[in-house]
């Protein structure tokens, strides 16, 4: 994109605050503090050290919960899809466990590991892992039979077959549900620390209204997880772009 | 050999392919479907050989027990005197529906059955293979970039690279142009002469199957049964306004039970 094709949603987001100001402004009650005032509290939590602590807690305990969900349930999910009696016997399972929110989890969270760390990060695992598992599931059932029938023509062995033929012809649709996984990853870890734990960007809303009713900074806080989030998904999706993955994405 | 000798001696030729009383019969849903009813077969070495029915007989399920794909429920296939009991890279299928790989460049998908030979071999291979089916230019090309006719082309260079006997075609040509598919039909044929392969090249066309083969085998519907087979005895390149031609073309056009008028 160049920046003429840029100016015009700049231009828009800027129209949009300036109306909140505005609205703001106009009346007394505190309904919302204004864009303004979520500035000044931006600044704040970063002359005192906080924002950057924050943001680093919270990525801390998303990357270890999600990472370990990614290293068990990716290979899981393509085990089972691979394997057709594994995934007659284990998907009744899955779907049990599938609608409980990963929130409902947190009273056990805290039973197990106790407030902490380690019981926000296997919140974040817990909301991963299923999806991951899903994904990897769905993507081996959705390569087409003629890629395994010509793999096995040209005489690879069971390994080569999942190497040379199962692993690239998954990439793309995992790196899809990987990047939709980490979304949910997000969501659920600034939950997790509005209870679990007392730092983090999810703990800095909590405690922002709870010392004081600073709804500049909760403003704030979810002005961060909204960017964060924002720079989480682009990052995942270059990924996409990657030449020989963009097969996968295209509409042909 | 000239092409005209192999079209005219094909059968006289060492017998490659024996299909022997095949019957395949598919149980679904608690319902049985016959699909392929006692089919016997002999194809010569270095034969082309077309395989020609309406849409859904079975000529499909005939090829795939050929390659090994999926085993027949009577009967059986042999190779060589061998019997197939599953695929093999001795003989290679053309996927109908583009089974290059699209993760792979065009040099990769050619490349990709050379996992035995050495990296020189390989190379020189993939370089031969690319020149013969035209796609010089190509090489660092990734299929989503490549036209119809160019996959199609991509996925036979993929095939003869590792030097197979058989070449398996499954209406490699359905999804072209009318044009582009005229274009495939020599360029197979010129392939098929320079690398002597025995051909199965099933089609439901017929006109295509009286232009490239030196036998036909018509099929019935459903179950498929072979109705009749028609030796081509014309020499390539062909004229196709020949009386002799016409006269092939017709007949099959009978046979399959229409009046070639429109």
């Amino acid at each position: 994109m160049n920046w003429k094709s840029r100016i015009g949603p700049v231009a828009f987001i800027f129209l949009l605050l300036l109306l909140w100001q505005i609205g703001v402004s106009r009346q007394s009650a505190a309904i919302l503090p204004g864009p303004i005032a979520v500035l000044k509290g931006i600044v704040e939590l970063v002359e005192r050290g906080l924002l950057l602590k924050y943001i680093v807690a919270s990525l801390f305990r998303v990357t270890w919960g999600y990472a370990a969900a990614a290293l068990l349930g990716i290979p899981l999910g393509l085990a089972i899809g691979w394997y057709r009696r594994a995934d007659m016997a284990l998907n009744p399972l899955i779907q049990v466990f599938r609608p409980i929110s990963p929130l409902a989890w947190i009273p056990i969270a805290i039973l197990w590991f106790g407030v902490g760390d380690t019981a926000a990060i296997f919140l974040i695992f817990l909301a991963s892992f299923l999806p991951l598992v899903l994904t990897g599931i769905n993507a081996v059932g959705s390569i087409p039979t003629v890629y395994i029938n010509a793999g096995r023509n040209f005489g690879l062995s069971h390994m080569g077959l999942v190497y040379r033929v199962l692993y690239p012809a998954v990439i793309p649709q995992l790196i899809i549900g990987m990047r939709i996984t980490l979304g949910i990853a997000w969501l659920v870890v600034v939950a997790a620390e509005m209870i679990a734990v007392n730092s983090g960007l999810g703990f800095l809303i909590v405690d922002a209204r709870n010392a004081g009713n600073r709804y500049d900074l909760v403003v704030a806080g979810m002005v961060m997880i909204g960017v964060i989030g924002l720079l989480l998904d682009t990052g995942m999706r270059s990924l996409e772009k990657i030449r020989s993955l963009r097969w996968g994405y295209s509409e042909d | 050999m000239s092409q005209a000798a192999t079209a005219l001696t094909g059968r006289a030729l060492k017998t490659k392919l024996r299909v022997e009383g095949i019957d395949m019969v598919f149980n679904r849903d608690g319902k049985t479907t016959s699909v392929l009813e006692n089919i016997n077969l002999d194809v010569a070495d270095g034969e082309f050989l077309c395989i020609l029915g309406p849409s859904g007989c079975g000529k499909s399920t005939l090829l795939n027990a050929i390659a090994g794909f999926l085993a027949p429920t009577g009967g059986r296939v042999t190779i060589d005197g061998e019997a197939v009991t599953g695929p093999d890279p001795r003989r290679i299928f053309v996927f109908q529906e583009r089974g290059v790989f699209p993760w792979l460049t065009v040099e990769g998908n050619i490349g990709f059955g050379l996992f035995k030979v050495s990296r020189e071999e390989r190379e020189r291979r993939i370089a031969h293979y690319i020149k013969l089916v035209g796609l010089q230019g190509f090489e660092k090309t990734y299929p989503q970039e490549l036209s119809g006719g160019m996959k199609q082309r991509l996925e036979v260079a993929r095939a003869l690279a590792v030097n197979p006997d058989m070449l398996l075609l499954d209406e490699p040509f359905g999804a072209l142009d009318s044009i582009t598919r005229l274009i495939m039909r020599s360029e197979l044929l010129r392939i098929w002469e320079a690398e002597k392969k025995t051909i199965i090249f099933v089609t439901h066309d017929i006109e295509e199957a009286v232009q490239l083969s030196d036998r036909v085998v018509v099929m019935s519907a459903r179950p498929a049964r072979i109705q009749q087979i028609v030796e081509i005895d014309i020499p390539h390149p062909r004229d196709i306004s020949s009386p002799r031609y016409l006269e092939l073309r017709d007949g099959i056009f009978e046979q399959i039970g229409l009046a070639h008028k429109v």
